[in-house]
């Protein structure tokens, strides 16, 4: 789905294309508009104007108080100053980290595991010698369909210090009850937590690679075997390349999430940022200054930082797509 | 052995390896699953308790047939016990007079044995433990689901409905647009759609929420519909992936005769299509059945109108001391998308692969 953006694509037709039609091409750029007229307007009234109007209301004072809306002022960069020197946002120090490292620090922790689970998970259903793959790999995705909120209360009980199995399965492996770790209560195990039950959402990469793995050719193994690959090095020549679209597709997605990654802490931890504040997501600051603060310029301006981050490293990752993502059937310049 | 059933026994045995070493992954994967079932019939008091077992039970008790008496159950060592002739070992005897010094037991499995005497305080005993679901949870979380069960049910059933039919329509319309019809700035207008998903979610909610708030739709539906019926860059990708694998030798035998865009669409593509368009309604359904961020902006003051997942997430702050609840109002809440998926786990497959590998 991204090669789309990796084309040229993104060059407007000159307004001498458009003159040069031929009637019967004008005909059919008329009713090809109206078929995309759904989406157009959609995309005009819920995404192009609601950016450009956030756009303004990080430039204004506005606030609802009660249900009522205030007479919107302008107030020029205020918001951004604000934003640039809000220690909530950006403290580095000993203790409480401030929410953007918070949002770093996991994302660099989850993104690895998010990626390597389900495609390790997709390399073993792969494997030949597997019986039953196809329930495997339903069974395997099926936690995916399962309500959010749901799944985090199941995993909420699986991790309780108290009752939850995973303790007492520590406990039974000789683990002594006080060095058990307090999951979603301790500082240091918080981030623990919030993975182990993300790894229920791994079905979707993981049925993505495994149809990727399937479409490597069985010859390129056979030609690699000829060659005296070891399994190694056939996994880094072979395997890799050739699944490296389905890869650089789920990096890509993962990161867009991570940035924004808050419905978790906001229903395991109430988003209260507990324990310690270390669960005070950027997106979670973001979520409360807009909606239990309702203050919807500085919510604006947040939301527009992390719009530009998110912006800088998707161009970075699709700048490094060139040295590592292989597209059969087209010629690495 | 020849050298063939050699090779086979170790084929055999490489393959009985990795499905076990699987099945182990499988096991612990969905092991909360268990955890959700057993849990959900237990006991508040069973929770508490250190050392109680993890599956649904209650200290035992003896029942006795013909006089209707009910007597608990305790774990004695029988080498304190009068008549015991070397007998050793533990049993679950039925405590009939508690004592400090000595206790009167019967043997529930040799009632011909009458009452006898052991030297133990009842206090010092242990109870075992007896298989006993609590199934009355699950009527207490069908009631005290707020909103109750039925009602919150209704609403994530009208809110996947509503908006499916709106995804469906809007999707085709646009899939087909960007499929079948070729002008200048097409792909230009394609690539945009696919950004969208690049986009943060709070870039475009904070405005459209002041603005919802502005004409008091916040506290309807309205939000939360409406714009599924402008389509979405997923199920437009999807579809349209799907209608370029069509032949366009049948369109165009279409044309000929005479039929119009609409038809050709209508007559000729969507009748090949239903793939493609269950594979988008199942996945409309989990993803509505799922929403909760929607909902929690757009309903939170409108309690009437809760759907599953809010519902779910306020029960769990009123009842959060009681676990057993909570699982039981968890399961209660996947029963549909579960069924849903064994019904239809085709769909689901194609449409991820269409998504994730196809270009």
């Amino acid at each position: 789905m991204l090669d789309q953006l990796n084309r040229s694509a993104f060059r407007l037709p000159s307004l001498r294309t458009f003159r040069s039609l031929s009637p019967l091409s004008r005909r059919e750029m008329r009713v090809g508009l109206i078929f995309l007229t759904p989406w157009i307007i959609g995309f005009l009234a819920f995404t192009l104007l609601p950016i450009i109007a956030s756009l303004v209301f990080s430039f204004m004072d506005m606030r609802i108080t009660d249900g009522i809306l205030n007479a919107p002022q302008f107030v020029g960069l205020d918001n951004y100053q604000r934003l640039f020197s809000d220690p909530q946002i950006w403290t580095w120090s000993s203790g409480t980290r401030g929410s953007l490292w918070i949002t770093l620090r996991f994302g660099l922790f989850a993104l690895p595991v998010g990626i390597l689970a389900p495609l390790g998970l997709a390399i073993l259903l792969n494997n030949p010698n597997l019986k039953g793959t196809m329930a495997f790999r339903s069974l395997f995705y099926m936690p995916y369909i399962i309500p959010f909120v749901a799944a985090i209360f199941l995993w909420g009980g699986m991790l309780n210090p108290e009752s939850g199995w995973i303790n007492r399965a520590l406990v039974s492996l000789g683990i002594p009850k006080e060095s058990t770790p307090n999951w979603a209560n301790d500082i240091n195990w918080v981030y623990p937590t919030y993975v182990i039950m993300g790894i229920w959402g791994i079905g979707n990469a993981m049925l993505i690679m495994l149809s990727g793995l399937q479409s490597v050719p069985t010859e390129l193994y056979d030609a690699a075997k000829v060659d005296g690959a070891n399994s190694w090095q056939s996994f880094r020549n072979v395997t890799f390349p050739m699944i490296s679209p389905v890869i650089f597709y789920n990096v890509t997605l993962s990161m867009v999430g991570l940035f924004q990654y808050f419905l978790v802490p906001l229903v395991v931890n109430n988003g209260t940022g507990r324990p310690g504040g270390a669960t005070m997501f950027y997106n979670l600051y973001l979520y409360r200054t807009f909606f239990t603060f309702q203050n919807m310029s500085y919510g604006s301006a947040m939301a527009w930082l992390l719009f530009v981050l998110i912006l800088i490293v998707t161009l970075f990752l699709f700048g490094t797509a060139r040295y590592w993502v292989y597209y059969a059937g087209e010629s690495r310049s | 052995m020849n050298r063939k059933a050699w090779r086979n026994v170790r084929l055999t045995m490489k393959s009985l390896t990795i499905t076990i070493f699987t099945l182990a992954i499988l096991f612990i994967f969905l092991s909360p699953f268990a955890f959700m079932v057993f849990t959900s019939l237990k006991t508040q008091d069973q929770i508490s308790i250190i050392g109680a077992p993890i599956w649904p039970a209650r200290p035992a008790i003896y029942e006795n047939e013909e006089t209707g008496q009910t007597l608990e159950m305790f774990t004695v060592p029988m080498s304190e016990c009068e008549g015991s002739d070397g007998e050793r070992g533990n049993q679950n005897l039925a405590i009939i007079r508690k004592g400090l010094r000595e206790s009167t037991f019967i043997d529930p499995d040799e009632l011909e044995r009458g009452e006898f005497i052991c030297a133990v305080s009842w206090r010092n005993l242990k109870r075992p433990w007896q298989f006993s679901p609590t199934w009355d949870n699950y009527k207490r979380a069908w009631e005290s689901i707020p909103g109750t069960f039925p009602r919150v049910i209704g609403n994530t059933t009208f809110y996947a409905l509503s908006t499916l039919v709106g995804t469906l329509i809007s999707c085709t319309l646009v899939a087909y647009g960007f499929s079948r019809f070729r002008f200048p700035g097409r792909d230009f207008l394609f690539v945009v759609l696919i950004s969208t998903i690049f986009l943060p979610a709070f870039v475009t909610v904070i405005p459209t929420y002041t603005f919802f708030q502005r004409i008091g739709w916040v506290g309807t539906w309205l939000p939360l519909i409406v714009p599924a019926y402008f389509a979405n860059a997923y199920n437009v990708f999807l579809i349209r992936q799907y209608f370029m694998t069509l032949p366009r030798e049948l369109d165009e035998a279409a044309m000929i005769d005479g039929a119009n865009p609409w038809q050709i669409l209508w007559l000729v593509i969507i009748p090949q299509s239903y793939p493609v368009l269950l594979a988008v309604t199942v996945f409309h359904i989990v993803f509505a059945w799922n929403d909760f961020f929607g909902p929690l902006i757009y309903l939170s003051t409108a309690r009437q109108h809760w759907p599953i997942s809010v519902a779910l997430q306020t029960f769990n702050g009123i009842y959060g001391q009681q676990p057993q609840l909570i699982q039981a109002g968890s399961l209660m809440a996947m029963i549909a998308p579960l069924i849903l998926f064994v019904l239809a786990q085709r769909f689901f497959v194609q449409g991820i692969v269409i998504t994730g590998v196809e270009k």
